[in-house]
């Protein structure tokens, strides 16, 4: 008997891929390592809060309902793994670990829906007390009910910026302030996005008014952020122009916009290329979510940040495309309906990324860690680079260290290819990627076999 | 028009950068091509163990040169790669265990290693982070372990200070011999034109061979090897284990570093990759014989590259068709320790067509004429008389 | 002093645990990060500086929240559920 094929993630790419599957008669094993579907956007409590889905996820409650209920929907024909982290991939197998017990998993067919994590680079005290990503500073709110600090800045780039604003806001934080570093000229590019998707467009300009209205200061153009407080976080100063300004508070989210989780596609072999607009390196893909490996498809933000909504449908498409390449019937006027969808909101997302742009000039003191597990900083990487002539990002880790604590360079990847790029006269895409190393994250080194009868 | 350089060295690893750093440094001009970049192979990613013992008697005259060099590197090559000369202590789990390692000391005294000789008791009293359930060790203080990441690319960058023409991603695609030496070709559309020329290819070293019409049996292992995240200071010295098994040593920011089983080969077959099963085997292994590591998280894992020869020891010397050609490959569980060394043997041989170090154990043609061979080499090939190095196969 | 601030699950079943040796109570549903942050301003000291560290991404992506036990184990701050009587130690007992 063939083995099922094997989803990644349960987050909306993950879950859609899965009812997808479920529908053309396999069984699926969905590993996720949240205890919970959903995905980091639609991240449900530990416990019940008491909190209604309107309180927790906004304007997007109905969708967060709708798929965990399709998701309980598929519980007894799927097999459904929580809290497992895919810490291995190779020779069309996976190990899985789950409560510190590892085992092999073959599959025919893989599925990645690993999602993204907030995309950072570092500045003066970034690693302080306090200092959260968006990512983080939501997930606090949404998930534990708690605030990261009680007179909290938001600062960076992207749409997360200003719905995390909100939430703290609604929630009864006080929002000391929120500085974009982007310029408000940018925000002319939201005229674009509206024609593709106004609701989204919409609700991003409902959330800034409400900040507005309540008095939250918001500021454009901010940059050189650098964090106040020695054990914690006592304040945030950054500059507009040459004009320096301060706020005070006790704890900043900063994030600069979404970065995919490719480590398991790097494991898988696919093919990377450059993507000018999410200013990384991602697996290569076809309209469907195939990846240059075949049997491997790719979906949601882990293969490019383009939302939840965008997430489900890629899911849905990727997981067609699998059907379709095991010769099972497939619905084939619904891949081109689903595609044609991606590619509408593929130009929102241009537009997106046009009006939160990666910062083109962010500059990096010497002093300023870029690498905080190794606790690396800016100016060590520089003297490696110029002392071992350095043009490569795995050569650089190689003699720096820069990229290979616990985190596996998930934190500082982008900072370390800015700094590499800077020193070494190269763009972004020709200093190359981090590749991708087992194990994805930390695993114990007691790590058992579930069988070890079984072990060869 | 072909570029002239008195030597071409072919492969930018340890033995190929130190080779052409020490020539260099006589005043030859060098050219260094590599296929990809300089230390990206086994010389970088190998565990970094910098140990004479264990190795077979064959090997340690051209060790012994090494072991001068290594204190030296700072002013050699500007860093000091993270040498330490910690001391390598040689696990036994047994009676048995001992008894080879007892063996082997004696076996060696000749050559200077002052191997010691540690029993259960001792070793407890000394290493306590060690699992007590060990029956004994033989140390060798003089050895050490250091950074070949720093230490390969240390080389390489040195070498293109002192003036050698070091081209990466130029990976040499044939070569002729000539009337006066030889003409490259490569990838690149790049040719050259020199007088000798060094095979110093490590796991792709047998293709070049092969063109000087010397087939060899060079087949490539995969060493992997994994790391865990920073821990307090605990392994005073590079460990290694009699019949194989686990190698082990602490990097000075923390991180311990633990090798002992092989990665499983990519479909090309230049890339490989530990697997889960090796790799969680090595962590299990880790725990049980250093204790205090139980609670530690690996946080990496990979593997290399490394052309073995089946004999287990290396090629280094004269070609046997082509004057002007010198190979040096093959150096498996090996190489690390000895490249600086090799380097400078290579070197003598382009200077003078000699070496005092003894090398003949490793001339190319014992793989053609066996019979004839075999009575000139000073010590035996050691194949089945001696302890391997370590039976899986260890990168130095 | 405490760095997070608790909105909600105010009412939860509090569940004791030791912070640097000290007792303290977390709530039903935290996570170990949220329980130690509600009492405490960091979770561990960095390796290398030993400066005071929070976690980051919240989401076990980072790897900046793991925190040791009195009895060496370790755990990921931000993904694990707190349980009666955690002994953690923060290494920052000031």
């Amino acid at each position: 008997m063939k083995p099922a094929p094997l989803i990644v993630g349960a987050g909306p790419a993950g879950i859609r891929a899965a009812a997808t599957l479920v529908r053309a008669g396999l069984r699926p094993v969905v590993v996720d390592e949240a205890p919970a579907p959903g995905g980091q956007i639609y991240r449900q409590p530990l416990v019940p809060d008491g909190r209604s889905p309107e309180a927790r996820y906004g304007s997007e409650a109905g969708k967060a309902q709708r798929l965990h209920a399709e998701f309980a929907g598929l519980l007894n024909r799927i097999d459904y793994r929580p809290e497992t982290l895919v810490w291995n991939l190779g020779q069309g197998a996976a190990d899985l670990m789950h409560a510190e017990k590892t085992t092999r998993l073959a599959y025919d067919g893989l599925l990645l829906a690993a999602g993204a994590t907030d995309r950072i680079l570092p500045f003066p005290g970034w690693t302080t007390s306090g200092v959260f990503t968006l990512g983080g500073a939501q997930i606090a709110l949404k998930a534990q009910g708690v605030s990261i600090g009680e007179r909290v800045v938001f600062a960076g780039s992207g749409p997360l910026l200003y719905l995390v604003a909100w939430q703290y806001l609604t929630a009864g934080v006080r929002v000391a302030g929120v500085l974009e570093c982007a310029p408000f000229s940018a925000k002319f590019n939201l005229v674009q996005g509206f024609f593709h998707e106004p609701r989204t467009v919409l609700l991003g300009l409902r959330y800034a008014a409400a900040l507005r209205m309540a008095g939250v200061p918001m500021r454009f153009g901010a940059s050189d952020l650098a964090v106040a407080g020695e054990t914690r976080v006592t304040g945030i100063g950054w500059q507009e122009g040459r004009r320096k300004y301060h706020l005070a508070c006790d704890a900043i989210g900063f994030a600069l916009g979404l970065k995919p989780e490719t480590q398991l596609a790097d494991l898988a072999g696919c093919a990377f290329a450059f993507s000018p607009r999410d200013c990384a390196h991602l697996p290569t893909r076809d309209g469907a979510g195939r990846s240059s490996v075949a049997g491997t498809y790719i979906a949601g933000d882990g293969a490019g940040i383009m939302g939840a909504d965008a997430a489900e449908r890629a899911g849905e498409r990727a997981a067609l495309a699998l059907i379709e390449d095991r010769a099972l019937p497939f619905d084939a006027a619904r891949a081109i309906l689903l595609e044609k969808q991606l590619a509408t909101m593929s130009r929102f997302r241009d537009a997106m990324a046009k009006a939160f742009p990666f910062p083109e000039d962010w500059s990096i003191a010497d002093e300023t860690l870029i690498c905080r597990c190794e606790e690396i900083a800016a100016g060590e990487a520089r003297a490696a680079i110029r002392q071992f002539g350095s043009t490569e990002i795995n050569r650089l880790k190689a003699v720096s260290r820069l990229g290979m604590g616990r985190c596996q360079g998930r934190v500082c990847g982008a900072g370390i290819a800015e700094i590499l790029a800077e020193e070494s006269g190269q763009s972004l895409a020709a200093v190359g990627r981090l590749r991708g190393q087992a194990p994805v994250k930390p695993v114990p080194l007691t790590l058992l076999d579930t069988l070890p009868e079984a072990a060869e | 028009m072909s570029a002239r350089f008195d030597v071409a060295i072919i492969g930018g690893g340890l033995v190929g950068t130190s080779a052409a750093l020490s020539l260099a440094r006589s005043g030859r001009s060098v050219v260094l091509l590599d296929k990809g970049f300089c230390g990206a192979q086994a010389s970088g990613v190998n565990y970094g163990g910098v140990r004479r013992q264990g190795r077979p008697p064959e090997q340690l005259p051209l060790a012994q040169r090494a072991h001068g060099i290594w204190p030296e590197l700072a002013r050699l090559i500007g860093i000091d790669g993270e040498f330490i000369r910690s001391g390598h202590l040689k696990l036994a789990r047994d009676e048995a265990d001992m008894a080879t390692l007892e063996a082997y000391a004696a076996r060696v005294a000749e050559f200077g290693l002052d191997l010691e000789l540690i029993g259960r008791n001792s070793l407890a009293e000394r290493f306590g982070w060690v699992n007590s359930s060990l029956c004994g060790a033989s140390f060798c203080a003089g050895d050490g372990h250091a950074n070949p990441r720093l230490v390969a690319s240390g080389f390489a960058i040195a070498a293109r200070r002192t003036g050698v023409d070091v081209r990466e991603k130029t990976a040499v695609t044939g070569f002729l011999r000539l009337a006066e030496g030889f003409s490259l070709e490569t990838e690149t559309g790049a040719t050259f034109s020199v007088r000798y020329l060094v095979n110093a290819a490590g796991a792709w070293a047998d293709t070049f061979a092969a063109l000087a019409g010397e087939p060899v049996p060079l087949t490539r292992i995969y060493p992997s090897m994994i790391v865990t995240e920073p821990v307090a200071p605990l392994m005073s010295v590079n460990i290694g284990m009699e019949g194989g098994g686990i190698y082990a040593r602490q990097a000075p920011h923390g991180s311990c570093i633990i090798g002992g089983e092989r990665g499983a080969v990519l479909e090309n077959p230049d890339f490989s990759r530990p697997t889960g099963e090796g790799a969680r085997t090595i962590m299990n292994r880790t725990a049980e014989i250093f204790p205090a590591l139980k609670h530690a998280q690996a946080i990496r894992f990979w593997s290399g590259t490394e052309g073995a020869m089946p004999d287990r020891n290396p090629v280094l010397g004269l070609s046997s068709t082509m004057p002007g050609l010198i190979h040096a490959f093959g150096f498996t569980g090996a190489g690390f320790q000895l490249a600086p060394g090799v380097g400078e043997v290579i070197a003598d041989l382009v200077r003078m067509g000699e070496t005092n170090t003894a090398i003949d154990a490793f001339s190319i043609d014992r793989f053609f004429a066996p019979t004839t061979k075999t009575a000139r080499i000073p010590y035996g090939s050691g194949a089945g008389l001696l302890p391997q190095p370590e039976k899986t196969g260890v990168p130095s | 002093m405490s760095l997070f601030k608790r909105l909600i699950r105010m009412d939860q079943p509090p569940i004791g645990f030791f912070l640097d040796g000290k007792a303290v109570e977390g709530r039903a549903g935290d996570t170990v990060l949220t329980a130690i942050l509600t009492n405490a301003d960091a979770v561990r000291a960095s390796d290398v500086s030993k400066n005071p560290r929070a976690g980051f991404c919240q989401m076990g992506a980072c790897q900046d929240c793991w925190v040791t036990l009195e009895n060496g184990e370790r755990l990921r701050a931000c993904t694990t559920l707190l349980t009666a009587g955690l002994r953690v130690v923060t290494g920052r007992a000031a």
